[in-house]
């Protein structure tokens, strides 16, 4: 087997990586604010947040490229500020992915939040206990299957992404190559059983992954 | 000794509702509350522990300022420091009995009123085990005994025993009152159940239409109810069934069945499990044993 094939396949899983440990950084706050909103812009918010699932991963690629490159106010400003070039980079794909997957992880995050029966954070804080100490011990720890869901499906969907991939970081063995852009390129230049390895590795991954979450969440539900 | 003094809009299943409670209760004292569902009984609990605003008014208990609007004073529920009990005991899933009680604990507090508390509720057993498997009634004990580790002066029970049976209902009974004089507190317990307030509160006060009545002892209810040498007994509606032009309703009280016949226009939507007063002409009580 090439070595290609691995770098590739590592650079798709620490893109994944990356992308999910910041999502899980931004999703919760932004899944328990929206949880607990009552105001009038909470619609407007959660439309924004889940745009990705509707629009064309190449719209939003397309507008990524503008905003990143560096003739545009904020590349030019991250260039300057930063030093973080975001086209044709590692560091444009994990952000790129964060924006297209942030509904898969605040949607399942949101709605655990919003299931979680009123009256034990309000227990906690009857206890004395603040809003911080109530969302790490008692919020987070009973909404365990949501937050699971949430973290596969943020990495699953950012391995199987493609367009905006495409469209922001092309296709840079090493750097940008991930293995959705690879079946690609393989095909067109008609090395079909390469292309047959990234594909039948997606599969058994995609598999693997949801497989484990389902008899992962089995078990949870049981001893809840 | 705590005073309310409450206002607040609500949007009642009967339609909009303007709750204004006042309220006293001596140090000490267990007062009892009741009156029709959508009165407004849990909302004025929620305001008196901070877990809702009041639209305008003040609440001062043993000598601290919780609530003031005219001076913007309005303390967090978790500067309140009450004890909260719930319908639903809200005890935390992730955690076993033992780990719902040292949460409560303040950091830095001895730990002996957790053991005082486990002595008091029968609890050492059930120590080890999740919520998840425990009755109704255990639950129920370990959340009293949990809003009460920080050890406030002021309890509030929200209709803490209605989803239990009569049984298991008059044990848990008391505990409450074991708790309420072990610790001295001042007892606030949202109830509909006559036997109840009976057996636990030194006066009773009616919410209705989001007024307070005055007020009164347990058994004065119950005698202003009977001005003619009539009994009013509150229970609940087992069974409808028709009876030529009127109505047979078999009503649960206490734990007699009694068989009540009733007109259509007294039905109106009665169902199995509502609840129903029922006044009993008795103007010559026999009594045997």
């Amino acid at each position: 087997m090439e070595s290609s094939f691995w770098q590739t396949l590592w650079l798709t899983f620490q893109l994944a990586g990356a992308t999910t440990l910041i999502l899980l950084v931004l999703g919760i706050p932004l899944a328990y604010g929206l949880s607990k909103s009552q105001s009038r812009a909470k619609p407007l918010a959660e439309a924004l947040i889940s745009m990705p699932l509707v629009l064309p991963p190449t719209v939003l690629g397309f507008y990524l490229l503008l905003a990143f490159s560096p003739s545009s106010a904020l590349g030019a400003w991250l260039s300057e500020t930063a030093g973080l070039k975001l086209v044709f980079t590692f560091s444009g794909l994990v952000a790129g992915s964060v924006i297209y997957s942030l509904p898969f992880m605040v949607q399942p995050l949101q709605s655990g939040f919003e299931n979680l029966p009123r009256h034990l954070a309000e227990a906690s804080y009857s206890l004395g206990k603040s809003r911080w100490e109530t969302l790490i011990k008692v919020e987070l720890p009973n909404i365990k299957p949501a937050l699971l869901t949430g973290i596969v499906l943020a990495f699953a969907h950012t391995v199987g992404e493609f367009g905006v991939i495409l469209m922001i970081g092309g296709n840079i063995p090493g750097q940008t190559r991930v293995a959705s852009i690879a079946i690609y390129d393989e095909v067109e230049a008609m090395n079909y059983g390469l292309a047959n390895q990234y594909a039948l590795a997606m599969v058994a991954f995609a598999f693997t992954i949801l497989a484990a979450v389902y008899l992962i969440n089995r078990r949870m539900l049981r001893t809840a | 000794m705590i005073r309310i003094r409450l206002k607040k809009h609500l949007h009642a299943a009967t339609g909009p509702l303007l709750l204004q409670p006042e309220l006293e209760a001596q140090a000490g004292e267990f007062l009892a509350v009741t009156g029709p569902s959508g009165s407004g009984k849990t909302t004025l609990l929620r305001m008196i522990a901070g877990l809702e605003t009041a639209a305008e008014g003040s609440i001062s208990a043993f000598g601290e300022t919780w609530l003031d609007t005219r001076q913007g004073i309005n303390l967090r529920v978790q500067d309140r420091n009450v004890g909260l009990v719930f319908q639903d005991y809200a005890l935390f899933p992730n955690m076993t009995v033992a780990q719902n009680l040292h949460y409560a604990l303040p950091k830095g507090a001895p730990e002996d009123i957790i053991s005082e508390l486990v002595d008091i509720t029968e609890l050492q057993e059930l120590m080890g085990r999740y919520p998840a498997r425990l009755s109704g009634g255990q639950q129920q004990r370990v959340a009293l005994a949990r809003a009460l580790v920080r050890r406030p002066r002021l309890l509030l029970l929200d209709e803490p025993l209605s989803a239990l049976d009569q049984r298991m209902r008059a044990r848990l009974q008391n505990y409450i009152l074991r708790l309420h004089k072990a610790f001295g507190l001042t007892t606030l317990i949202v109830s509909h159940d006559y036997q109840e307030i009976f057996k636990l509160a030194d006066r009773v006060v009616r919410l209705d239409h989001g007024a307070i009545s005055q007020p009164e002892l347990p058994d004065e209810v119950a005698l202003a109810n009977a001005p003619d040498g009539s009994f009013l007994l509150s229970g609940e509606v087992l069974h409808i069934e028709e009876a030529g032009s009127s109505f047979l309703m078999s009503v649960l009280i206490g734990t007699n069945v009694v068989q009540v016949p009733a007109a259509i226009a007294d039905l109106r939507g009665l169902q199995p499990g509502d609840r129903v007063e029922v006044r009993f002409e008795a103007h010559q009580a026999i009594l045997s044993r």
